[in-house]
């Protein structure tokens, strides 16, 4: 710690990194593409077919790697809504 | 068959135009028959950092609607036999360039030369997207700031749907160019580290340019700095990009990392 250290402005750059990973991870599966959410009415769609959910309790996320894009499927089902279905 | 490459970068200002002519430059220092196609139709300036702007007769548009051939609107560089200039039109608009056109251009450009590098305009909107259309390969131009990490990150979502390589269902090839970069800066946490835009764009690296004087002044003589001042940092960091691009493996260094006993006592007093 020298003197200059007690007048020197917060770091910003873990900021600056901070707030593009979690505006990225939203735009990327928000606007990002059409087939997110083609993907997620259709999903909605076969499972409503035999269990009753909530359109805003599926989550459909894409993600992307260097090597390989992932689509994470979220879907919560109430309770109970398996056994009646069964 | 030459290979496409689209410098692009979504944001304006980053260092597109300068980029392409740097490794233009760059690659027809090495024998390699080079041209640099300027997308940006009504606000062209790759002539004017290519020390061309006294030279243009004919430009891409002309071409496109039938006006010139090819071989009249290339503009060889008085520098180097192997570097050729493809102007885009200050006058006419955008909607001039047509798909078809593009594609013809392209093919034909493709067939004489080893590398046709297309210089994108900012933006996401047609010119972006045909230069885009039919790269082999992207050099995804960006500076360690917030809003060029989040438009690069929207190109590079656009390179991996809206080019024909992307329609036939092939990987495109996409490279971090990281320019402007101030090693200090990001050691002191003032600025985004390579690592962080790396991390948070996910696509391999091309090389980092550093922030330098050495761009403006090439750019004010109407030179590449790869031309300019061989023996300048930049030029040295857009001399090991272009090997990369043509294929060599060569390990990355950061550009003004290293520092003596005067540059870390400078560099405390300026914090």
């Amino acid at each position: 710690m020298t003197i200059f250290n007690l007048f020197r402005k917060q770091r910003s750059a873990p900021t600056a990194r901070e707030r593009l990973q979690v505006l990225l991870a939203h735009e990327r599966s928000s606007s990002g593409s059409d087939l997110v959410s083609l993907l997620r009415e259709e999903i909605l769609a076969v499972i409503a077919k035999h269990v009753q959910v909530d359109s805003d309790k599926v989550q459909v996320k894409m993600d992307r790697d260097e090597d390989v894009t992932i689509l994470e499927i979220d879907v919560e089902i109430p309770l109970g809504a398996v056994s009646q279905a069964a | 068959m030459g290979k496409v490459i689209v410098v692009t970068s979504g944001k304006g200002g980053v260092g597109k135009t300068t980029s392409t002519a740097a490794l233009g430059a760059a690659l027809a220092q090495r024998n390699e028959r080079v041209v640099v196609v300027d997308f940006d139709v009504g606000l062209r300036n790759l002539d004017l950092v290519m020390g061309a702007e006294r030279r243009v007769v004919y430009d891409l548009i002309n071409v496109i609607q039938g006006e010139a051939k090819l071989s009249q609107a290339l503009i060889r560089d008085k520098r180097l036999e192997t570097l050729f200039l493809l102007p885009a039109s200050q006058t006419r608009d955008k909607d001039n360039l047509t798909p078809e056109g593009v594609e013809r251009v392209i093919t034909e450009l493709k067939r004489v030369f080893d590398w046709v590098i297309c210089d994108s305009p900012a933006g996401i909107e047609s010119g972006a997207t045909l230069a885009m259309r039919h790269a082999d390969m992207a050099v995804v131009v960006t500076n360690p700031e917030v809003s060029s990490v989040r438009d690069s990150d929207r190109i590079i979502g656009l390179l991996d749907s809206k080019t024909m390589k992307a329609e036939r269902g092939e990987r495109m090839e996409k490279h971090l160019l990281l320019t402007r970069y101030d090693a200090n800066r990001a050691e002191r946490g003032d600025m985004l580290k390579v690592e962080d835009v790396l991390e948070i764009l996910s696509i391999p690296l091309l090389g980092i340019i550093p922030e330098s004087m050495d761009v403006l002044r090439a750019s004010n003589i109407g030179s590449p700095v790869t031309l300019a001042d061989a023996r300048s940092a930049p030029a040295m960091a857009y001399f090991d990009a272009a090997r990369r691009l043509a294929g060599e493996v060569l390990p990355i260094t950061i550009p003004g990392e290293k520092r003596g006993i005067f540059g870390k006592i400078f560099a405390r007093r300026a914090a």
